[in-house]
Order: C-alpha cells, then structure tokens, then sequence
C-alpha cells in the first residue's frame, strides 16, 4: 500500500509521520502530482492559517489536485477547513469539497477561543470510527470551525455543536488532530489506512 | 466537554530526568522517553519537558530527547528551557514537539513572541511566567515576574505582562507561583483565578501541588485550564488514574482513557 502525505507550507506535518512510524505504515512525502496521484491513501494534514496555505496550494497547483482524486483522502484540522468551501479566516475561497464555510467560533464572555485541549466527540457515522468508545476524547487546537452540516459524521461541542468530522464520497476529514489523540487518535488513523 | 488538563513536568538534563523518581515498574527511572510514555499511558492529558541543561551539547541532546519522545507517545507535549530564537524553535518544533514555552527571552525581548506566533502560529507558543509576590521600592506588595528560576526579579508586573504576551500571541499561559512552588501546601489561586479570568487563552497552574484536592481548588477556585506538577507524579505522591478519577467524581469534566 502507497501512502502519501501531502508537502505543503503546513506545520507540525512530522507529528503525523511518527504516528504512521508508530502503526508501521511506510509513507511518502510530497506535492509531486504524479506520486499523490498513485498513491493508495492521501493524508493532507496541517497546522496553519487558511489564507497562506491556500494561496500555496493555488501556486502548486494542489487546489485542483486533491479535489480530483479518487482514493481515499484524509484531511485534518487546517486540511479539513481547505476542503471547505470558504473560511472566514481571512475571507479565504477554499477548495469547496464539502459545501459549508468555516466559521469563527463567536466571542462569549468566559469561554476561551481557541478552543485548546480534550473534548468528546459524538454521533459517529464513519468507517473512521468503527470501534470506538462512545464520547471518545480527542485533541483540539482551533479558533474556527464547520457548523453541523449534511457531510457531518461526528459532532462536537464547543459553544455550539460543530462537525468534529465531514465524510463525502472519497474524502474524510477531522477537525482534532488525530496523530496526538491518544489511542483513539491512533484508531482513526488505523481504520483510513484500512479503508 | 472540553477538560481540564493533567500535565507532568519532567526536568531533563543530557537526556535523564533529573528529579529522582520511585517508579519501580521502570525498567531505567531516569530515561524521560519511557517516564512519558508512562504517564501518557497513565491518562496525562500532555507532558512538559524542560530542558535544565545550557550547553551546546546538551541541547543537541535534548533535541535528540525530543525526537524520541515524539516517536514514542501519541498526545501532546511541550518543550522548553533555553529558547531564545526563531532557530531554537524551528529546531524544536521540526523534532516533533507540539509546543514550545519560552520564558526568560519573552522577557528580555518581548518581540520575540510576535515573532514566533507569525512564524509557527499562536497555538504552538507557550509563554511561562515565573512570579513572586515582593515588596517592591515603592514599598509595596505585588505580584512581580522573576527570571533565573524565580531568583531574579524584572521590573515587570505579573499580571499586566500576562495580557501583554497574550496580546503579542501566545497561545497559552504557564503561571508558576515560586511563592507556592515546593511548598505542597496548594497552587497560588488567588493570582491563578485573576490572570485566568483576564486571559482568553488556556491558563496551564503551576507551583505548590500536594494533594488532590489542590488540583480541584485549582481548577474551580482557579479558573485553570491545566494543572502541572513534577515532584508528586514522580514520587508517586499521586497517581494520574486516581487523581482523574477523585476530579471526575467531584463533577470536573476529565478524559478517562481506562
């Protein structure tokens, strides 16, 4: 099996190589098309701002790329918001995989932003998470989010509920960082990879 | 919900923790990688791992530190100790840390946090600010911010730098009271609750853990998002699976991993 990760101007990507060192997976590094292309399994990972990693995406031509694959693709947290259609941070037109918009959770007195830590995910609906316990914690580290909407397959709780994950055809994505959540981080993984 | 957070500090010299612990399951004590490992399997919720060591060659040994650690265990931690520039972080940040957490450079020059919130983004920078409650030469009282592990006073005041690096772009607060630090007898929650309830960022309380209900006060009376403690989890004062499960019976929202 092919895996790739996809190289862009995101942080925090050698997080998510150790975690597949950890399942034993082999992986590939790149932005080459012909590689991303052939690849079995694409994750697009990314700590980031959505403007400048989209912008980057533009330059290499990856915005047209990773709509158009047919495998499997795995998004996560700034990769998921890229496969949204818009986000408000920055006012940034984004890939428009999944028809939602990204929005800035609202200011509430007492309640921080970002939203940074554990919370519970709930309402699963995913091949990603098959065989999870209920209410499973995961790690969150982000000020904007996708509303609940018809690509929804798991819900979170942060202010409001918002899509904790998306699933439509091909394409998955999650909000958390699945490389730092813990077992249940590390199952996610393991059922994309099986998919 | 979103949690608290349980988080074991480990000091760290040539790669070997350096507080003495007693966990006799170890097979080595002193090696850092396998205590995180443990208390990651124990449910800590993120690990801080200081570097104590100010040579050359024990900062390329605690990158190497650093890399092994995030090969190792699957949830968060932060690095620190000794940061000072946008090399230092990239350095840090490339071996696999989630987190850095600068301290006395903050203090020298502030900027530095603009900086490295532009460079790699607020969520990954953690200011740690070390206070003391002194007679200043006014001749009175306030909560001062010390450098030099709480030996050396600024001229900064505790809580107004604490909105100051929150303003520049920290993504996170690491408070420690050398007023409580050491003492067991319970965090510094008066200031705690003040600097919590001023920031918009996590609040991560530090100094003067030494029972249970220390981190209860912390988190309610405190308004902390995180609670941080090394010489009690390493003595084995507290174990993290009972000290999570003691918050989740007293109503805190808390993730259970067993």
């Amino acid at each position: 099996m092919k895996t790739v990760i996809i190289k862009y101007n995101a942080g925090n990507v050698q997080s998510v190589m150790y975690a597949l060192d950890r399942i034993g997976v082999d992986y590939l590094y790149t932005d080459d098309e012909a590689e991303i292309r052939s690849a079995d399994k694409v994750i697009f990972p990314g700590v980031g701002e959505a403007s400048t990693t989209m912008t980057y995406l533009r330059e290499k031509g990856l915005d047209k790329i990773i709509p158009s694959l047919k495998q499997p693709v795995l998004g996560t947290c700034v990769g998921m918001q890229l496969m949204c259609r818009f986000s408000e941070e920055n006012n940034t037109t984004c890939m428009g995989i999944f028809d939602v918009d990204v929005k800035r959770f609202p200011a509430t007195p007492g309640i921080k932003v970002p939203h940074m830590g554990w919370n519970n995910i709930t309402n699963y609906q995913s091949k990603l998470t098959q065989d999870l316990i209920d209410n499973a914690y995961v790690y969150f580290v982000h000020s904007y989010a996708a509303p609940v909407c018809e690509y929804t397959v798991a819900t979170c709780d942060y202010i409001n509920p918002f899509s904790a994950m998306l699933h439509k055809d091909n394409f998955y994505a999650a909000q958390f960082h699945c490389e730092i959540s813990g077992d249940v981080g590390q199952k996610i993984l393991e059922n994309f990879l099986k998919l | 919900m979103l949690t608290k957070r349980i988080i074991p500090c480990l000091d760290v010299k040539d790669g070997r923790t350096v507080k003495g612990v007693n966990f006799v399951n170890l097979r080595d004590a002193g090696d850092a990688v396998e205590l995180g490992a443990l208390y990651a399997s124990q449910g800590a919720d993120e690990l801080v791992y200081l570097d104590i060591a100010a040579t050359v060659e024990g900062r390329s040994t605690f990158i190497d530190l650093v890399r092994r650690v995030a090969h190792t265990i699957n949830i968060p931690f932060t690095v620190g100790g000794g940061i000072s520039s946008i090399a230092d972080v990239s350095a840090l940040l490339h071996a696999g840390a989630d987190k850095v957490s600068i301290n006395s450079s903050a203090v020298r020059n502030p900027d530095l946090i603009n900086e490295l919130a532009l460079e790699f983004g607020s969520q990954c920078i953690v200011v740690a600010i070390d206070t003391r409650y002194v007679e200043t030469s006014a001749g009175i009282f306030e909560h001062i911010v010390h450098t030099h592990g709480g030996r050396k006073p600024t001229e900064l005041r505790t809580i107004p730098w604490a909105k100051e690096v929150e303003e520049r772009g920290a993504g996170e607060l690491l408070l420690t009271s050398m007023d409580t630090d050491g003492t067991k007898n319970g965090f510094a929650l008066e200031l705690t609750s003040t600097i919590s309830a001023n920031a918009n960022i996590p609040v991560i309380a530090s100094g003067g853990a030494g029972n249970m209900e220390h981190f209860y006060d912390v988190f309610t009376k405190g308004k902390a998002d995180a609670g941080l403690a090394a010489s009690i989890f390493h003595f084995r004062e507290i174990d993290i699976p009972d000290l999570k499960q003691y918050l989740q019976n007293k109503a805190l929202p808390m993730r259970m991993t067993k």
